[in-house]
């Protein structure tokens, strides 16, 4: 079910194997959490459908880059855009109107289900339903302290750590990414120092789908993609964020890098599909002590 | 009922007894000679009752997407129980209903305290947590094979004769839940949905009531996966997914949550109107995702705001 498993491993493999497996894995997973986190905070909305947006992301670049052989670029390039503008039209054309007039929290929850069933159906009727994988942008691989670290990865991991440091150094140091930090602090002020909301909202709402546009893209080169994987990575997505705490950004790190070193440690020593449950099974146990995830506010 | 006005209580009950009257009679007369909707009738009834369940947690405030690990729950109980144990369906039924109800109150204790999108983040995550577990449960529960040739009692083996005891089972949870939605313990849940720090500064054991909600709601699961399990005669981990969680949450919304009935005629439609149009049928989940978009952007008080004023009304300060 959630086994995506990058490389087999057999039983007995290196600790380095494992460790190497999660910081690939965790920098992948802290563009997927940062996606989530971006429209959370903003928005005060659980993206139901990020899974299903990685997905069509995924689809993009394997069009692109696979079927197309246009530029791996490229093809991250249409990810990112055909999400953000399917971000942006959710926004503007569902949520905004949904979220104003809404008069009980579930409304607009149920609206962000219904849009990740829409997505998954749409790729279905698109895509089909076949497991899609693209030729390696780069060949070869590394070997140190008895891991074994293709270079496909690498390129994985280090494109993804650029784009995480972009997106902080945005929310941190532009403008309109102040103005996305002081929409999430408190909208009406916000709309008194003269933010425009509506716009920032959008902004926000695009380059989150965005993200995940461009994880499922960069995923796509190490695990393949189907239509049908989009629940299990919102599954995970919400795993991070419940470890780390909904709406704040070092927690989606953080969550993000716990999920990826457990998930790649259980993978290399337990059979399949223990490791979720362990996961699952962890999880709740930790919501007991901590209900709000490491770095979280309380609620409400 | 003591504290409705005696005419609005009146309506309610004469509504009731058309809908059992409908169930039990006009339904299985007009059907009798087609086996084919006696099954569909019967898992809208079923349906239905699980997605009761889920509307009172809705009640309490709470959006609850872990019903289908609860309906896995119970069909598990169920087979397990019938093929290795050789036990009467009529002692697995309300086992199923126990145990669920127990695993209910296990989980609900410490998931109870997150609310908002914290809770169906916890819950979606459990309706996975179950298969997983079911799919790890070694010869107990045979792996992702699943355990078939579950016995169906002889006394359920026509089509007629599970319509009815299904038919039976919701009329039974609809009652219970109107019982629940109008006595005081109905007060005290909406006042938790409001705010429930409030409720608790009055005195409200907040903590036990949301148990008790979230309990109630799980055993309906567990009934729902026993019938589901002697009705297919197989089940596995991959029974129900989240989409099905997600689904009974859909009947609620459809219908409306601020009305017992809502999760009933949402089933009952959707589950009707997809049998009708069976030209579309491959399309389903694609409609479900439509309706649940258009239901918020048009009626986000569900179907049955159109005709039926929002309960309270005539109360409401």
């Amino acid at each position: 079910m959630l086994a995506v498993r990058p490389v087999p491993l057999a039983q007995g493999v290196p600790m380095t194997q494992a460790l190497v497996d999660g910081c690939v894995l965790s920098a992948n997973y802290a563009l997927i959490a940062l996606g989530i986190t971006l429209i959370f905070s903003i928005m005060n909305l659980l993206n139901f459908a990020h899974g299903q947006m990685l997905m069509i992301g995924g689809f993009m670049v394997y069009y692109v880059y696979g079927v197309f052989h246009l530029p791996f670029a490229l093809g991250l390039l249409a990810a990112a855009l055909v999400l953000g503008l399917i971000g942006a039209g959710f926004e503007r054309f569902l949520f905004r109107r949904v979220l104003r007039v809404a008069t009980r929290e579930e409304n607009s929850m149920l609206l962000a289900v219904g849009t990740a069933l829409l997505l998954e159906n749409v790729a279905l009727f698109l895509f089909g339903e076949k497991q899609r994988g693209v030729p390696e942008t780069v060949s070869g691989v590394v070997q140190f302290a008895g891991a074994f670290l293709p270079y496909q990865r690498l390129e994985v991991f280090l494109v993804a750590l650029v784009l995480i440091l972009g997106l902080l150094y945005f929310v941190q140091y532009t403008r309109p990414g102040r103005a996305m930090r002081a929409l999430a602090q408190d909208r009406d002020a916000a709309r008194l120092m003269g933010v425009n909301v509506d716009r920032t909202a959008m902004m926000g709402f695009a380059i989150g789908a965005g993200l995940a546009g461009l994880a499922g893209g960069l995923l796509v080169t190490v695990q393949g993609v189907n239509a049908g994987i989009g629940t299990d990575i919102s599954i995970k997505a919400f795993i991070m964020i419940m470890i780390g705490g909904a709406g704040v950004v070092g927690g989606a790190i953080l969550g993000a890098v716990v999920l990826g070193f457990a998930e790649s440690i259980g993978y290399a020593y337990l059979p399949g599909s223990l490791t979720y449950l362990l996961i699952f099974l962890a999880l709740i146990l930790f919501l007991v002590i901590r209900p709000r995830g490491i770095m979280g506010h309380p609620w409400g | 009922m003591a504290d409705q006005p005696p005419r609005a209580a009146g309506r309610t009950l004469a509504g009731f007894a058309v809908f059992a009257l409908v169930l039990l009679v006009v339904v299985p007369l007009a059907l009798a000679s087609q086996p084919y909707w006696l099954t569909v009738f019967s898992n809208a009834a079923l349906l239905a009752l699980g997605s009761l369940g889920v509307w009172l947690t809705f009640s309490i405030g709470r959006i609850n997407i872990a019903q289908g690990a609860f309906t896995l729950v119970g069909g598990y109980v169920t087979a397990i129980l019938a093929t290795r144990y050789g036990i009467s369906f009529w002692v697995c039924l309300p086992l199923s209903a126990a145990v669920a109800a127990l695993v209910g109150g296990l989980v609900g204790w410490p998931i109870l305290r997150l609310r908002g999108v914290y809770f169906s983040m916890i819950t979606l995550s459990l309706t996975s947590t179950a298969g997983l577990l079911f799919l790890n449960g070694g010869a107990l529960t045979h792996g992702a094979e699943g355990i078939n040739n579950i016995p169906r009692p002889a006394v359920l083996s026509s089509n007629l004769a599970f319509y009815l005891a299904s038919a039976v089972l919701l009329l039974l949870g609809t009652a219970v839940i109107w019982r629940f939605a109008h006595s005081r313990l109905g007060y005290v849940f909406r006042s938790m949905r409001q705010n429930e720090d409030l409720a608790w500064s009055l005195g409200i054991d907040v903590a036990r009531y949301r148990i008790l909600a979230f309990v109630v709601s799980s055993a309906m699961g567990g009934i729902v996966g026993a019938m589901f399990a002697i009705s297919q005669q197989s089940i596995f981990p991959s029974s129900y997914t989240v989409n099905d969680s997600v689904t009974f949450m859909l009947y609620c919304f459809l219908g409306g949550l601020d009305y017992v009935a809502g999760p009933v005629f949402g089933a009952f439609l959707l589950v009707i109107a997809f049998q009708l149009l069976s030209a579309i049928e491959s399309y389903q989940a694609l409609l479900y995702g439509v309706f649940m978009i258009g239901c918020m952007l048009l009626r986000p008080n569900g179907l049955l705001s159109l005709v039926l004023a929002p309960p309270g009304a005539e109360q409401s300060s």
